[in-house]
């Protein structure tokens, strides 16, 4: 699970031009790690799972992992150490790392990350690391079904204009989730409490940096005015008038 | 596994029958005489499986359970009417029922979508519509007096004016805001505002079952208010003020607190001569539940309007202790499409009917949920033309001239 910038505050440019003011920006769970987290929970609710969650050490990234175990994971881990920022790439090579290092962890079955954060819109980290784990992989998942003692998962998987697919893919796999069958539950603020006070969050170290990634962000801007609407005053007739001038001014009509 | 605390004898934080009945207010379930006037006055009894009488019932023949897994709590809007109205005395609105109904959350399958976004967002952001907490006290760029913040400049003030969300956020809760900024310093109060620090006071939290997000809210602004030197605080929110008098108290809120529409009230001698403008129009008033009902200010409202030149006030057929809820209580501000996906009217939508059956032009109110609610069911019902909704305190403000 991987903290974004919440866009509802304002965001601003840092003073090197070339990225985000974390300071002036707060934290929030990526939305479709959220549903990957829901999607997760869900198959427990089904089949009776462990669902591991974990993120790596960031502002605010403890609240979000103790939610996730008042919600219904059985377990919360951080990956500790890590020096922002750490590009796509980079996080997937480290997670691939870092997952058969967890204590107890291996083998896992599904592997659940969101399909796409705001801060980056790659939606790289799911493929990547289902390369580097040599399992296989499907995004813009947005269901997934396993049957009790089938090494399989049938997803399914949204594309453009409302066509669904439904694919059938051999576990282990890595899904990119983007929106769990049903919202993100809710769950009570006594409930997070307690278990803040109740559970803990295990920690592992991150490893040493893979090469660093070949990309590297230029230049950072807030969308700059090329030109600005008119309004068109007037009653209904003046209106219409003018949408007609103005349509046959530029050949339409 | 930890669920939502309440302080029950016995077992704290899980409800039996055995802690529910150790506690004084739930001994009073066996005084009971299930004479059914709580279920007739209760404005969603006729859906629920489960209105206030038959819910006692099963408490009493020890159905717990029963009463726990079923949604009809779901459906109390916190009116009071029902507490009010019951001739034991009974403590059904402000204890009781939110005992039970704290479990009935925790044990929701699933949480209206509406609801779960609001409550979250009052958790992250300090309010309900889930906007910007830095942005809270944005409406003072258009308050058009001079409005002093506390984190800004944090000298003893007198009375320190806890706005609220609706009022803060809201478009037309900026308009309450503005006005009552006019009022303070017409009448030359010593005032100041939280800020950008302020979040909900969390009564909604609270009746809604969510109690653990009223504690942290409450746990939060009592830290606020620590950090300042004030005489007494004055809300525009109803059901903030519902909470300072009522819940803040035994978490060691020790100030005097007033709701804006009572505390104008008590200054009208000073208002009086200010009162110049004739707004000629035809006002009938809705009691907000938890100032009626609950905190007894029927006749403050009342007076603030007749002192307007120009104001004729007229009267709904439910009026005072039988005034009709918005729907806007105990959660249900965010639950008009889980009531509608039910099928159930929208409880404004009766209330602004009978609004307009008066023949009134203006449909005062107190609380800044209802100036929504009733706008929308306006539009709804088609009687946008015939009748707008304005803040008691609004027609006040607009009848000092400058």
């Amino acid at each position: 699970m991987k903290m974004v910038p919440d866009i509802v505050e304002e965001l601003e440019v840092a003073a090197d031009g070339k990225s985000l003011d974390l300071e002036a920006a707060r934290p929030i769970v990526s939305e479709s790690d959220d549903h990957a987290l829901e999607q997760a929970l869900l198959l427990k609710d089904r089949l009776g799972a462990t669902v591991v969650a974990m993120g790596l050490e960031s502002p605010d990234i403890d609240d979000v992992l103790f939610t996730a175990v008042a919600k219904g994971a059985d377990r919360a881990v951080k990956v500790t150490g890590v020096e922002p920022p750490v590009p796509t790439s980079e996080v997937a090579a480290l997670l691939a790392a870092v997952i058969p290092a967890v204590p107890d962890l291996m083998p896992v079955d599904l592997v659940l990350t969101g399909c796409q954060a705001i801060d980056d819109l790659d939606g790289m980290v799911a493929p990547f690391l289902a390369e580097r784990l040599h399992i296989p992989y499907v995004g813009v998942v947005t269901g997934a079904e396993i049957k009790a003692g089938e090494a399989r998962a049938t997803v399914l998987k949204e594309y453009a204009g409302g066509v669904r697919a439904r694919y059938v893919v051999a576990l282990p796999a890595a899904l990119g989730v983007q929106a769990a069958e049903k919202p993100p539950r809710y769950v009570p603020v006594a409930k997070v409490r307690a278990t803040m006070k109740a559970a803990k969050i295990e920690t592992v170290d991150a490893p040493e940096r893979d090469a660093p990634s070949p990309l590297a962000v230029v230049r950072m801007t807030k969308p700059e005015a090329a030109g600005h609407a008119e309004m068109l005053e007037g009653g209904p007739d003046a209106v219409a008038a003018k949408v007609v001038e103005l349509l046959t001014a530029r050949g339409l009509l | 596994m930890a669920i939502a605390t309440t302080d029950l004898a016995g077992a704290p934080g899980e409800l039996t029958l055995d802690n529910l009945l150790g506690t004084p207010e739930g001994r009073e379930l066996l005084s009971c005489i299930q004479c059914g006037t709580c279920a007739g006055t209760c404005p969603y009894g006729e859906v629920m499986d489960y209105p206030p009488r038959r819910l006692i019932g099963l408490l009493r023949e020890g159905m717990l359970e029963e009463v726990l897994a079923s949604e009809s709590l779901l459906n109390c809007v916190t009116c009071y009417a029902c507490m009010a109205k019951c001739p034991r005395g009974l403590h059904l609105t402000d204890v009781l029922l939110p005992l039970v109904k704290e479990q009935v959350f925790v044990r929701l399958p699933e949480v209206p979508a509406e609801l779960q976004k609001a409550l979250a967002n009052t958790l992250r952001y300090g309010n309900p519509m889930g906007e910007s907490a830095r942005k809270r006290a944005a409406w003072m760029a258009t308050a058009g007096v001079p409005v002093r913040v506390l984190g800004q400049d944090p000298a003893p003030v007198d009375v320190l004016w806890f706005v609220e969300c609706y009022t803060a956020y809201h478009p037309r809760g900026q308009d309450n805001c503005r006005a009552t900024a006019k009022l303070f310093h017409v009448l030359g109060t010593d005032f100041a505002i939280l800020g950008n620090e302020e979040k909900c006071a969390g009564e909604c939290g609270r009746l809604v079952g969510e109690t653990g997000l009223f504690d942290a809210l409450a746990d939060a602004n009592l830290k606020l208010f620590g950090k300042y030197t004030f005489n007494r605080v004055v809300t525009s929110g109803a059901h903030a003020y519902d909470a300072f008098r009522h819940q803040y108290p035994a978490r060691g809120f020790t100030h005097p607190v007033e709701h804006t529409t009572p505390y104008f009230a008590r200054h009208l001698e000073a208002l009086k001569p200010r009162l110049t403008k004739k707004l000629g129009c035809t006002v009938t008033y809705h009691d907000a539940c938890v100032l009626g009902r609950h905190n007894g200010f029927y006749e403050e409202p009342r007076r603030l309007l007749q002192a307007i030149p120009g104001v004729k006030l007229v009267e709904m057929a439910h009026n005072r202790i039988n005034s009709m809820c918005c729907g806007g209580g105990g959660g249900g501000m965010w639950l008009d499409t889980y009531y509608k996906a039910k099928g159930y009217e929208r409880l404004a939508d009766r209330r602004v009917r009978e609004a307009v059956a008066t023949g009134a032009d203006v449909l005062a109110v107190s609380c800044p949920y209802e100036v929504s609610r009733f706008e929308d069911s306006l539009k709804v019902l088609g009687f946008e033309k015939k009748m707008v909704v304005r803040d008691v305190v609004e027609l006040l403000a607009e009848a000092v001239e400058a």
